[in-house]
């Protein structure tokens, strides 16, 4: 299941072959290379790479993520509480476990199995050392968000957001620059309520996106929503704490299969 | 004979596409038959074609600022070095010890050039004045960019902001603490502001190494504002301290010239002005008593207009030295009131040197030491006069 999902989410990062030391190749989504194959060179231990990246597709939780969150955790983060019913999504409906004195409450146990998929495919994508860039228009969080991604290693973008920075890459970055590979949004709103351009970009660029929907979001153009609640403190650094302790098990998970495979292929 | 062929023919030539003129080869690679070689011999013929950008259809110039690799000015700089020696040897003196100033004499005296435009004389300078800095690639060889908020766009001005405002949590939270303790108190030590401004969007750009807008170099400062809110604020004073300039004292501009003494132990002092034309050269002297010399003629002679001698003595009454000093000065150019204002500048800067600094700063404060940028503005073509039209006709 996993791997059937990876191979239609990122066809191109399932396929070839990631950068192993000794073996210099660019397996990254490359602006205005969106259908073209990136070379291929035959590593030195081609078995022991193939393993690496086949291994965590065989099982549906390789990563254990299951046990970082519980129902309990995510209700004392205050995630189920949504908006008034006034400011209703129509698309959310069907996340919608009821409302209470006019406002909605989001199903925690629909939000249970999205989060699961969502981390899931997120330490996927860091296992296999692609670029996440973290998304959030909530002033009040900014700094928390920007601080957890230099924790683990990734990058952020709390900011105004300028036209062309996916679309029209190359003149906003320089030639040749790598965009990211996983957009997560900690809020797909912007700060007039709107929903942020990045998702309709993200979508327009092939760049599959995991997000937090809150009941006055629209789920549609996102690879991975996940209903919950997007303003409360609480709740988004429960959301931080989870998506810094995927990433990092990923990469440390990483080091240690190749390490393992490293030694494996040595020894035969 | 496919040895033959293949030494023969292996011709290879570099294909380029120069500035507007593009010329490029055409490598027609033709294959020797009834060859049985271990790699395929290439027989290549070369046709010199000329082209144009316009046929080519390239935009030129919306590629950008020609951008310069490290190894292109790596190459530069060792070509200076090696043409700094030449040159040296050429005029004869030490390559180890030639300076730039020496390399300028050397071009100015091997290449005399008339042209008025100093920009377009030849010059030769170190690469790294010649070649505009260009921003090293900001990622590595796996792609990854090294900074954390490279895809926001502006890497170093919302690093700046992150820092900074990490700085306003780290004293909210230490206030915080302070509050729990019960140690809170609102007269602590506060960071002092007087005789420093606030920098201004260039010298901001400056340190960032990036072009920012107004909107945040105004926001940068109102965080920083924010932060000076905050009672505690103290604790990140070297921190603040790094974004403020001090400002300059006006008074200390003023240039002092030393007393100087005469044969008779008398001191004296020079000074010069200038008002629209007019120049005059002033000699204060100490212990006289009010006499006044206008080019060896008396001032109540020189100038018969009260105005004009209020003018001259204005200096005096303003530091209460009516009757202390003598004055003697030479003046030509000018009109009447023109010569009166130059004398009464001369007088000014004389007596700096006789006066405390306070009584400096309050003579510049009163306008006395400021000369007077007033000329006769030219008359333009069209009008009668500078501002004066023609006459209007309506038909």
């Amino acid at each position: 299941m996993a791997v059937g999902l990876l191979k239609k989410a990122l066809p191109r990062l399932g396929l070839a072959v990631p950068a192993w030391p000794g073996v210099r190749c660019m397996t990254s989504r490359l602006y205005g290379t969106a259908a073209a194959q990136t070379q291929i060179h035959q590593p030195d231990n081609s078995v022991g790479s193939d393993k690496i990246l086949t291994e965590p597709l065989k099982h549906p939780d390789f990563f254990r993520l299951s046990e970082l969150f519980s129902l309990k955790d995510l209700f004392d983060a205050r995630v189920h509480l949504g908006h008034k019913i006034g400011c209703r999504h129509r698309l959310m409906e069907q996340y919608l476990f009821g409302c209470r004195l006019e406002q909605d409450i989001l199903d925690l146990d629909q939000t249970m199995e999205h989060l699961q998929q969502a981390l899931n495919f997120t330490a996927h994508v860091a296992y296999r050392r692609g670029i996440i860039l973290f998304v959030s228009r909530n002033r009040q969080f900014t700094h928390l968000i920007e601080s957890m991604a230099r924790d683990c290693g990734e990058y952020a973008h709390c900011r105004y957001w300028q036209g062309g920075l996916l679309t029209n890459a190359n003149v906003q970055y320089g030639k040749g620059v790598r965009l990211p590979d996983l957009i997560v949004f900690l809020s797909t709103l912007n700060n007039v309520f709107q929903q942020h351009v990045a998702v309709r970009d993200a979508a327009k660029m092939n760049i599959p996106t995991v997000g937090i929907v809150d009941s006055n979001c629209n789920p549609s153009l996102l690879t991975y929503p996940v209903p919950g609640n997007d303003d409360s403190g609480p709740a988004v650094e429960l959301y931080c704490k989870l998506f810094r302790m995927t990433i990092n098990r990923a990469k440390d998970k990483r080091k240690q299969m190749e390490i393992l495979y490293g030694l494996k292929s040595q020894n035969d | 004979m496919s040895k033959m062929a293949a030494s023969s023919g292996r011709v290879l030539l570099k294909s380029f596409v120069q500035g507007c003129c593009g010329c490029y080869s055409v490598i027609l690679p033709s294959i020797a038959r009834n060859v049985i070689l271990q790699k395929p011999a290439v027989t290549v013929l070369a046709r010199l074609v000329c082209t144009s950008s316009t046929l080519q259809r390239k935009n030129i110039a919306a590629a950008g600022p020609e951008k310069y690799t490290q190894e292109f000015i790596k190459k530069q700089i060792e070509e200076f070095n090696i043409g700094k020696r030449h040159l040296a040897n050429m005029m004869g003196e030490d390559p180890e010890t030639f300076t730039q100033e020496g390399i300028d004499r050397a071009i100015a005296y091997l290449f005399p050039s008339g042209l008025f435009e100093k920009r377009a004389r030849p010059v030769m300078k170190h690469p790294d004045e010649i070649f505009p800095k260009q921003r090293a690639v900001q990622w590595g060889e796996d792609g990854r960019p090294f900074h954390f908020l490279f895809y926001t766009g502006k890497q170093s001005y919302y690093s700046l902001m992150h820092d900074t405002f990490g700085k306003f949590l780290d004293i909210y939270k230490y206030q915080y603490g302070m509050r729990a303790e019960g140690l809170f108190s609102q007269d602590t030590k506060q960071v002092n502001l007087i005789g420093s401004r606030w920098m201004i969007k260039e010298e901001l750009e400056e340190i960032l190494v990036q072009p920012i807008s107004d909107h945040d170099c105004l926001r940068f400062i109102q965080l920083l504002e924010r932060i000076l809110a905050l009672p505690y604020c103290s604790i990140e004073e070297e921190y603040i301290q790094r974004f403020r300039r001090a400002l300059e004292v006006q008074s200390k501009k003023q240039k002092i010239e030393p007393l100087q003494y005469d044969e008779n132990e008398v001191a004296f002092s020079i000074g010069e002005g200038r008002r629209k034309t007019a120049t005059a050269t002033a000699t204060v002297r100490d212990n006289g008593s009010g006499n006044i010399t206008v080019n060896g003629v008396d001032y109540l002679l020189y100038f018969p207009v009260l105005q004009d001698r209020e003018q001259l003595m204005f200096p005096f009454q303003f530091l209460d030295r009516l009757g202390k000093h003598d004055m003697e000065c030479k003046v030509t150019g000018g009109g009447r009131s023109a010569q009166a204002g130059a004398i009464r500048l001369a007088t000014a800067r004389a007596l700096l040197s006789f006066i405390t600094e306070n009584e400096v700063e309050s003579m510049r404060q009163a306008g006395l030491l400021t000369p007077d940028p007033r000329v006769k503005e030219r008359q333009k073509p069209g009008q009668e006069g500078a501002r004066r039209k023609f006459t209007w006709n309506k038909r």
